[in-house]
């Protein structure tokens, strides 16, 4: 029993600072400790990724087998802490001055990162499902945070409702899996799970499965939540949205797809497969007549998930390798193009609107090509580091076997070029009597924004060795 | 003709009925004397003489009274749900009294010995509320639906620090079967082994959450006359109003009986020497019982406010910081393991 | 004897279910359904589960109905306009039911044909333990790490209300107990001498 505690302690560390910083910020009354409330949940989620991502590399299994601690979690878990604690520390500045730092966003935001560390180290469909809701309840109430605002509410009422159908889905799907397996624990489901001998009540329950799974990585057709929410949510919740969760929700589908049907690659590589094409497509071609740059990031991360979900569907080691990297660079990119919208206002109102950048070159050149740069990379245009991570998933489909898929990858980031291009075109050779945007001074989202773009060009030359440290977590979880 | 009663589904059932009424004509003859007790306890403290004039010393007042309820006539506001309204002070009553067939007088003397009595007196003492609730709504009417409405929110919210303190007990006996909660309380310092002194801060939030419970004085808001009326009995009278006097009547003798049960050694003597028994339990019962009416006569009452605060921010977290220490207090045996002992199990 | 009380409660948990749905008042449905969270408690005692049917009781019938019930009776809405509304739907609800029901047959079916089902059904009840004790060893032991999730979750939930519905106004009077009573004569009254014929 102890021994599985020291497995869970980062988790345990993270759920203790919440529920301390909890107490202390009510004890004190109001919010004036939030803004260091925010600064140090930042801190520790640096620390604790350096504590997971610096641990030996071995797999533990602990809670008779509920929880699993390998490469594939760690690296995850790494990405998402990261990504949790640069949008954190972004947001800082916009939500004190808009007055909506209040004591409990970073208290939610650590418990929700605790649900994604229980979703992507899951080992079983009740941890699997329980992770899911700590996050996703967390999430959703921040979704809401700015509660006087019609769209942030109806941002908050929406995600909750579609999510809890989604999470219905996702219950009924392991409950018809535990009723067919005789088990919640993945690996007896894969036993049980043997090529060409999952029972069709089985294939029923990993269908509703991968459905509730999709909703949560807003993968077509379970994606009609995404722009709305973020729309409505407040910039740096959006720009939240847009990292982390996305990291643990495909980290956790990979998890039930190769720790617990892997021996039946066949029967969901299909259906996959399907769902990354439609997203890959609908994220290209429905961006197109966006003009709110933050619908316009939400139909993006629907195509980025299609990617993501491209490397899953090929069923290789590789695949999920490639699906790992394309994460850290997707991430990576979002964090720098958030840090960014952070910084689109005018009189000091946050702005959205895609016309508001004309010409923000002559203004802004250097801010201007750092965006540039992460357009670029966001499209996936050569040499910047997007490109190489479409690459990885592309090979990754093709080598496993589905080359109409890679095809129509190509295809649709070629459709997709079009509208990150469109901002570039704007920032580039707008129209010179449009009215600008603020300078915006805040060295911190600044250093975001400039470090991304950099990581963006300097990455090409060796990804900084997540390369290494994605196969070796790809080939902790697919055996 | 003992395995007709033994063994025969008929028998078995006779048996049961005699011990229910066996335990039930007492308790309600009892009844009708505490509230004798209660009205001059009462009365002494306001230097008044109360009761006095039927039968020796008033004693058979409560019998007169009772006789006067049931000869009036009902009355049943226009507009009111009829059954509901009539259902309401038999729950109440009904409520109040099932949650004794658990309750051991003696060691052995109890109609149902079931495992979890402390947890099944605690489920039907949070069903009481139902009768409150049901009467304010159905008399159709303003002042009765405030009462309930208020009487709802107090009864819910002191449940919850009575779970807490029940479950420190809970910890330290090791069962939730009252017997073995009583016998846990055994031991060569008499009146110094019970309950009354490891848990001594709970005793009294226990006595004070089950006044509120009970919506007894201090925390009479639901019936609180100079601004409710009387609450939800505004609309009732005759039967149905001596059945909702009565069940709240049993549900504070219940009161005292678990308080006697968990915090005083039930039927375990105060000093070594004497023998156990079922007098010992009624003299604690009584003794409880006394503190409520003295309790009753010399506090003013409270505002509803200030009731709110004291459940919820003082006595919630008391409690609960409470249990975690009992509970560390029970594993690691701290304090010459006086908060771990547990006569079954473990 | 016990045969019964099966019957006994498990028609009057129907029979509750069926009038919560069908009744016009919905206070009284609301009572209906209590009266069908009781029954069921009472099928848990006959199985042997007496701890959960406490719960069940203490959780469902002392707490969550009290709160069905305070909404019930506060909510202004027409009850029977939302019915009409609900019977145009009905022909679907209807076939989802009846789906539903389907599944039920064919998995208990399925649990009761089962030979190996039988071995499963036996574990159910520890023969050594009391079923309270078993629970915890569940709870506490087996599932430890849910049970702390599921708490953790509880947790997100109340914050989350919180978050979303306090809101403290400035322009409200309010009551600071604490302050109230420290109040002492000494601070909240002055004594003056009053000559007669003058005011102060």
């Amino acid at each position: 029993m102890s021994a599985d505690l020291t497995l869970i302690l980062p988790e345990i560390v993270l759920a203790v600072f919440a529920m301390l910083g909890l107490l202390g910020a009510v004890y004190t009354g109001k919010d004036a400790l939030a803004p260091a409330l925010v600064w140090a949940t930042s801190a520790l989620l640096v620390l604790v990724a350096l504590w997971v991502g610096l641990a030996a590399p071995e797999t533990h299994t602990g809670f008779g087998g509920m929880f699993i601690d390998d490469g594939f979690s760690r690296f995850a878990k790494v990405t998402l802490l990261l990504s949790a604690a640069a949008v954190l520390a972004m947001s800082e500045g916009y939500m004190s001055a808009r007055g909506l730092l209040r004591f409990e966003y970073p208290i939610l935001i650590t418990l929700a990162v605790v649900g994604m560390m229980v979703m992507v180290s899951a080992g079983d469909l009740m941890s699997l499902y329980m992770g899911l809701e700590l996050q996703s309840l967390a999430l959703y109430v921040v979704a809401s945070l700015r509660r006087d605002s019609i769209k942030s509410t109806e941002a908050g009422l929406k995600y909750f409702v579609l999510g809890a159908l989604s999470s219905g889905l996702l219950l009924y799907g392991a409950s018809l899996i535990y009723g067919y397996a005789g088990t919640t624990l993945f690996s007896g489901i894969i036993q049980t799970a043997q090529t060409g001998d999952v029972s069709l009540g089985m294939l029923f329950g990993l269908i509703f499965v991968i459905s509730g799974l999709a909703f949560k990585v807003s993968a077509v057709p379970f994606h009609m939540w995404t722009p709305d929410v973020y729309e409505g949510a407040p910039t740096p919740i959006t720009a939240f949205f847009a990292t982390a969760p996305k990291v643990a929700a495909m980290g956790l589908f990979a998890r039930v797809m190769h720790d617990a049907f892997g021996n039946a690659v066949g029967d969901w590589q299909q259906v996959v497969a399907l769902i990354s094409l439609l997203s890959m497509f609908l994220g290209a071609i429905a961006a197109i007549g966006q003009t709110n740059i933050k619908r316009l990031m939400a139909y993006s991360s629907i195509a980025h998930m299609g990617y993501a979900l491209m490397g899953l569907a090929s069923g290789t080691v590789f695949g999920v390798q490639a699906m790992l990297v394309y994460l850290a660079i997707y991430v990576t990119m979002n964090v720098g193009t958030f840090a960014f919208i952070l910084m689109m206002e005018r009189d000091g109102q946050p702005v959205v609107d895609v016309a508001s950048l004309n010409m923000y070159s002559k203004r802004e050149p250097g801010k201007a090509l750092a965006m540039l740069v992460l357009l670029f990379s966001l499209a996936g245009v050569p040499p910047m580091l997007g490109f190489f991570g479409k690459l990885y998933v592309l090979r990754a489909a093709y080598e496993g076997g589905l080359a109409w898929l890679a095809i129509a990858g190509v295809v649709a980031s070629v459709i997709g070029a079009f509208y990150y291009l469109r901002i570039v075109f704007y920032m580039y050779f707008g129209d010179e009597n449009a009215e600008g945007l603020d300078g915006g001074k805040s060295p911190v989202l600044w250093g975001f924004l400039m470090a991304s773009a950099v990581v963006m060009v300097l990455g090409i030359i060796n990804m900084f060795g997540v390369e290494g440290a994605a196969a070796a977590a790809a080939a902790s979880l697919v055996n | 003709m003992a395995d007709f009663f033994m063994n025969h589904p008929l028998g078995i059932a006779l048996l049961i009925i005699g011990q229910i009424f066996l335990l039930v004509i007492p308790l309600l003859v009892a009844l009708a004397f505490l509230m004798y007790a209660d009205r001059k306890i009462w009365a002494a403290v306001q230097m008044r003489r109360g009761p006095n004039v039927v039968g020796v010393f008033g004693l058979l007042q409560s019998f007169a009274d009772f006789g006067k309820y049931i000869v009036k006539e009902v009355v049943v506001p226009a507009g009111a749900d009829k059954s509901v309204f009539f259902m309401a002070p038999m729950v109440s009553l009904v409520m109040a009294l099932i949650a004794w067939a658990v309750i051991p007088f003696n060691d052995g003397w109890v109609l149902s010995n079931i495992n979890v009595a402390i947890l099944y007196v605690f489920a039907v003492s949070s069903l009481e509320v139902y009768g409150v609730i049901m009467g304010g709504w159905a008399s159709n009417s303003k002042y009765p639906f405030l009462g309930s409405l208020r009487s709802a929110a107090q009864m819910i919210s002191y449940e919850v620090s009575i779970g807490l303190i029940i479950i420190g007990v809970i910890i330290s006996s090791g069962s939730m079967n009252f017997g073995d909660i009583v016998r846990s309380q055994d031991g060569d310092w008499g009146v110094f082994n019970w309950y009354w002194l490891p848990h001594f801060p709970m005793l009294f939030l226990f006595l004070i959450s089950a006044l509120a419970e009970t919506n007894r004085p201090p925390f009479d808001l639901p019936e609180a006359e100079s601004e409710l009326v009387a609450g939800y009995q505004v609309e009732y009278s005759s039967t149905p109003f001596l059945l909702f006097m009565i069940g709240e009547l049993v549900a504070v003798v219940l009161m005292c009986a678990l308080i006697s049960l968990m915090f005083f050694g039930g039927w375990l003597s105060p000093v070594p020497f004497l023998p156990d028994g079922i007098v010992w339990m009624i003299l604690k019962m009584g003794f409880v019982f006394f503190i409520f009416s003295m309790v009753k006569a010399i506090t003013p009452r409270y505002r509803y406010d200030q009731l709110m605060r004291l459940g919820w921010k003082v006595f919630l977290p008391f409690s609960l910081v409470w249990v975690v220490f009992v509970a560390f207090a029970a594993k690691f045996e701290w304090f010459w393991g006086v908060y771990a002992r547990w006569t079954v199990g473990g | 004897m016990s045969v019964f009380a099966f019957y006994l409660f498990a028609i009057s948990v129907i029979a509750g279910g069926l009038f919560t749905v069908i009744s016009r008042n919905p206070v009284h449905s609301v009572l209906w359904l209590i009266l069908s969270f009781l029954s069921a408690a009472g099928l848990f005692v006959l199985l042997g589960a007496e701890f959960v049917a406490m719960l069940l009781v203490i959780v469902y019938v002392g707490a969550v109905a009290v709160l069905f019930l305070f909404v019930v009776m506060m909510l202004d809405i027409d009850f029977a306009e939302l019915k009409a509304e609900m019977a145009r739907y009905m022909p679907l609800a209807l076939l989802i039911g009846l789906v539903i029901l389907m599944q039920f047959v064919m998995a208990f079916g399925a649990w009761e044909a089962n030979a190996a089902a039988e071995g499963l059904r036996a574990q159910a009840i520890p023969v050594d333990r009391h079923n309270t004790e078993a629970l915890g060893m569940i709870l506490y032991d087996q599932y430890f790490l849910l049970f702390q999730l599921a708490g953790l979750i509880l947790l997100v939930a109340m914050i989350g209300a919180i978050v979303l519905t306090l809101r403290h106004r400035k322009d409200v009077k309010r009551q600071d107990v604490v302050a109230q009573m420290m109040r002492d004569p000494a601070k909240a009254m002055e004594l003056k001498d009053v000559k007669s014929g003058q005011g102060l």
